[in-house]
C-alpha cells in the first residue's frame, strides 16, 4: 500500500538542478490521465458540437489558405492538390504551436493549483501534449479522409516509407513543442513580457517553415532560415511520408532530433529550477 | 522506528516584498555580475521580523525564522497565531508547496494536506470526475479513489448533486466535498489549514469528529491550523504558537492559547480604567470593578460592583452604555446595557453620568474574565471599543462549587453552578 518513497521525507532548501524526480512523476501517472480527460471533457462541455470543434479549425484555415497562398498568391504546392498540401502542413504545425503556447503559460494558468498543493510539477506540462495529442489524432483523421477522398479523384499522391518515421516525429514535435513551453513558462514568472512576444511570434515562426510552401520554392536568400527551423524538416519528411513529394535528407532531420533534445533537457531543467521558488514570486 | 512523526531544525524562509517585475532583468543582470566577481547580492537587504504592521526597511523579510520543533506521532497540533504569524507559510513548507530558505525537515509518513477549499475543482466536471481529478492531485492512486468512493460521497453528503458540474454547487457544498476527499486520504500526517469556516454547524462538527477520530482513533498525526479556538482546543493537546514568523512557545494547548488572548493587550491588566475617551457626543471617564465586600476581595462569594462614569455632550435618542463579560478563553458570557430594565427608548439630554452594575455572588466560577465596555448610538455608531478594558480574577475561597479554575477544552469561566447532591 505504502510507497517506500513516501515513508520518510526530507525537506531540505535546494537540490540540485538535475535532480527532476523521475520515479516519483511516475507515481502521479493517474493524475496525468484525470488531467488529460478533464482537458478533454472541459473542452466540449456546454457545445453543441463537441467534439466536432477539432475538425472546424482547420478545415477553415485550409480553406483559407487555398484562396489566399494556392489562390491569389498562386504559391506552388509541388502539384499536390492544395487543401491536402496545407492540411498536412497546419496538422502538424498546430501540434507543435498547441504544445508551445499552452505549456507556455503552465505556471499562470496553474498558479493557485501550484501554490495550494504539491505535486510533481512536470505532470501539468505533460499531461498538456497528451491533451493536444487526442486533438491531433482526431485531426490526422481528417487528414486521411481527405487523403482518401482526394485519392478516389484520382489525384496523383502516394505514401512512402518514410512514413515509418511518424511515430519519431510525432516524438519531435511533441518534446519540441514541450521544451520551448516549459522554457518560456520559467521564464515568463519573471519576465511577464515574453507572453506576449509568444503570443504574436509563434504565428510569425510558421511562415519560416514550409506550412504554406514547399521547400523547393523557397527564397534563397532565407533557405537558412528556414531549413534550420527544427520544425521544417520534421514537416517535410510528414509530407513525404504521407504524400509522397517532401524534401528530405537524414542530416537535417538528426539536426532537428539534435536541436529538440537540447532545449528538451533545457526545457525540463530551468522548468524545475523555478518551480521551486515560483510559489514565492508568481 | 522513532515516535517522531515531523521533525523541523532550525527552518527559515526568506520572502521578497513589494514589486519584482519593475527593472528586474537589470537587477538580475547586476546581481548575476556581482556573483561572478564574488562579491554579495547588492539588493539583498534583509528586513528586521516579519511585522506586517510595521514597513521593513529591507525589502526581504523573514517570514519564518529559526523554528524548530519535533512532533510525535499520533499527536494532534494546533497552530495559532495572528494573520501573518507565518502558519500558512509553515504549512507550505511541510506539504513541499514551496522550499524552505535555510534548514530541513524531516519526517515519516506520507501527508496529506487540506489547504483550502476544492483545490484543483474544475466548474465544469461533475462531482464524481472532481473526486477522482482532486483525490489523484492530493496524490492518491486511482484505484484507491475508487476503494473509497462511497464512503466520500457519503461522508460528504453531497449524493443528489454528484453527477452535477461543481460550478453549480453552493460553496457549502464544495468544501464539503473536499474535505470529504482530503479526509479519506491513506495518509499518516493531515494537515488541515482554516477550512471549516463555510460549513454548516452540522458539517463543522462532523469535521472535527472525523480529525478527532484520525488522531486519537487511527493513531494519526494532525496539523490544524485555525483561529477557531474553540475548535482547536477541543481536538489539540500540542500547540504551535507563531508570532511574526517565530515561533514563541511549543506546547500544551490551553496554555498557548491563553498566552495568545493576552497577547497585544499591553495595558496593565487592571479592575481600573482612567482617562478620558470617545467622542463629542460622549466621553467616558473612569470604569471600574471591585467587590462589595472589600475584606473578602474578589470571591466568588461576593457581590461584584461595576462602576462606569462619564458625561453625554449632546441629547441622544438610543444611548447604549453597558459592558460584555468575556472569558479568559474570549467566550461571550453576558451582555448588559444600563436601561435593559426600560420598556421604551428615550433621549439622554447632556449630563455627567455614573452607572453602577452589580454581579450577585454566587454567579461566576473562579477564573479570569475580562469586562468590554461599549458606549454608543443606536444604529448610528460604537464610541467605545475594547480600549478602556478592565480584568478582573476571581477566587474561590470557601464557597459552593470547584474551587479551581475548570481549564481546559475551553470550559475556563463559566457561570458556577451549585448542582452538587450532598450524599
Amino acid at each position: 500500500m505504502m510507497h517506500e518513497s513516501d515513508k520518510h521525507w526530507e525537506i531540505k532548501p535546494e537540490s540540485s538542478l538535475l535532480d527532476v524526480k523521475i520515479k516519483e512523476t511516475l507515481e502521479y501517472r493517474d493524475l496525468l490521465w484525470l488531467l488529460v480527460r478533464r482537458d478533454f471533457i472541459s473542452f466540449y462541455k456546454q457545445t453543441v458540437l463537441g467534439p466536432i470543434w477539432f475538425f472546424i479549425q482547420p478545415i477553415f484555415t485550409v480553406v483559407m489558405y487555398s484562396l489566399i497562398f494556392g489562390g491569389v498568391a498562386g504559391i506552388s504546392t509541388d502539384n499536390l492538390p492544395k487543401p491536402l498540401f496545407y492540411l498536412a502542413g497546419i496538422i502538424t504545425w498546430n501540434y507543435f504551436s498547441d504544445c508551445l503556447i499552452k505549456t507556455s503559460t503552465v505556471f499562470r494558468d496553474n498558479a493557485i493549483i501550484f501554490g495550494k498543493v504539491y505535486f510533481p510539477r512536470l505532470i501539468m506540462p505533460v499531461s498538456i501534449i497528451f491533451s493536444n495529442l487526442i486533438r491531433f489524432g482526431v485531426q490526422l483523421l481528417l487528414f486521411l479522409l481527405m487523403m482518401l477522398y482526394y485519392h478516389l479523384q484520382g489525384a496523383h499522391f502516394h505514401p512512402t516509407v518514410f512514413i515509418l518515421l511518424f511515430p519519431l516525429l510525432l516524438l519531435l514535435m511533441a518534446s519540441l513543442g514541450l521544451g520551448l513551453g516549459m522554457i518560456v513558462s520559467a521564464l515568463t514568472t519573471k519576465y511577464r513580457d515574453l507572453a506576449f512576444i509568444v503570443s504574436f511570434g509563434v504565428p510569425l515562426l510558421m511562415y519560416s517553415t514550409t506550412v504554406v510552401y514547399p521547400l523547393s520554392v523557397a527564397p534563397k536568400q532565407f533557405l537558412g532560415v528556414i531549413k534550420y527551423n527544427p520544425m521544417t524538416p520534421i514537416i517535410e519528411t510528414f509530407r513525404l511520408g504521407f504524400l509522397g513529394t517532401g524534401s528530405f535528407s537524414w542530416h537535417l532531420l538528426i539536426y532537428s532530433a539534435t536541436v529538440t533534445f537540447l532545449i528538451l533537457l533545457g526545457g525540463i531543467i530551468i522548468f524545475n529550477k523555478v518551480q521551486k521558488s515560483f510559489v514565492d514570486t508568481v | 522506528m522513532s515516535d517522531i512523526a515531523i521533525k523541523a531544525e532550525n527552518v527559515s524562509k526568506l520572502y521578497q516584498l513589494g514589486e519584482f517585475t519593475t527593472g528586474s532583468l537589470n537587477k538580475d543582470f547586476e546581481r548575476w555580475w556581482a556573483k561572478i566577481r564574488g562579491k554579495e547580492d547588492p539588493f539583498l537587504m534583509v528586513g528586521e521580523v516579519n511585522d506586517r504592521t510595521s514597513k521593513a526597511k529591507g525589502n526581504l523579510v523573514w517570514s519564518l525564522k529559526d523554528i524548530d520543533f519535533e512532533i510525535k506521532k499520533g499527536e494532534a497540533v494546533g497552530i495559532i497565531g495572528r494573520n501573518g504569524a507565518g502558519k500558512s507559510t509553515l504549512l507550505k513548507i511541510l506539504t513541499k508547496v514551496t522550499s524552505p530558505t535555510t534548514g530541513k525537515i524531516i519526517g515519516e509518513g506520507r501527508i496529506a494536506s487540506l489547504l483550502e477549499v476544492g483545490t484543483g475543482f474544475h466548474p465544469e466536471l461533475t462531482g464524481r470526475e472532481n473526486i477522482f481529478l482532486n483525490g489523484a492531485i492530493l496524490g492518491m492512486k486511482k484505484w484507491e479513489i475508487l476503494k473509497r468512493f462511497d464512503d466520500i460521497v457519503e461522508f460528504s453528503g453531497v449524493e443528489r448533486y454528484i453527477d452535477t458540474p461543481v460550478k453549480r454547487y453552493s460553496s457549502g457544498m464544495y468544501v464539503r466535498l473536499a474535505f470529504a476527499v482530503a479526509a479519506h486520504l491513506e495518509s499518516e500526517i493531515l494537515i488541515v489549514d482554516e477550512v471549516l469556516a463555510v460549513g454548516d454547524a452540522e458539517f463543522q462538527k462532523k469535521c472535527i469528529g472525523k480529525m478527532n477520530d484520525v488522531s486519537k482513533g487511527q493513531g494519526r498525526t494532525v496539523l490544524f491550523v485555525s483561529h477557531h479556538m474553540a475548535a482547536i482546543s477541543a481536538l489539540c493537546n500540542t500547540g504551535l504558537y507563531l508570532k511574526n514568523g517565530r515561533l514563541v512557545d511549543f506546547g500544551n494547548m490551553n496554555n498557548l492559547i491563553t498566552t495568545y488572548f493576552n497577547e497585544g493587550k499591553l495595558k496593565p491588566k487592571s479592575t481600573v480604567w482612567t482617562g478620558s475617551d470617545g467622542d463629542d457626543n460622549i466621553k467616558l471617564y473612569n470604569c471600574s470593578i471591585f467587590p462589595a465586600d472589600l475584606e473578602n476581595g474578589f470571591s466568588t462569594t461576593t457581590d461584584l460592583i461595576i462602576e462606569m462614569e462619564g458625561e453625554v455632550l449632546k441629547p441622544i435618542l438610543g444611548l447604549i452604555m453597558g459592558f460584555t463579560l468575556w472569558s479568559e478563553h474570549d467566550y461571550e458570557l453576558a451582555y448588559v446595557l444600563y436601561d435593559d430594565a426600560e420598556g421604551s427608548v428615550k433621549t439622554v439630554d447632556p449630563q455627567y453620568f455614573k452607572k453602577i452594575f452589580k454581579i450577585p455572588a454566587n454567579t461566576l466560577a473562579a477564573g479570569k474574565y475580562r469586562i468590554e465596555f461599549d458606549v454608543g448610538i443606536q444604529y448610528v455608531k460604537r464610541v467605545i471599543h475594547d480600549n478602556c478594558d478592565i480584568f478582573f480574577t476571581l477566587v474561590n475561597k470557601d464557597g459552593l462549587g470547584r474551587k479551581f479554575p475548570a481549564e481546559g477544552r475551553g470550559r475556563t469561566s463559566m457561570f458556577r453552578p451549585n448542582w452538587t447532591v450532598k450524599n
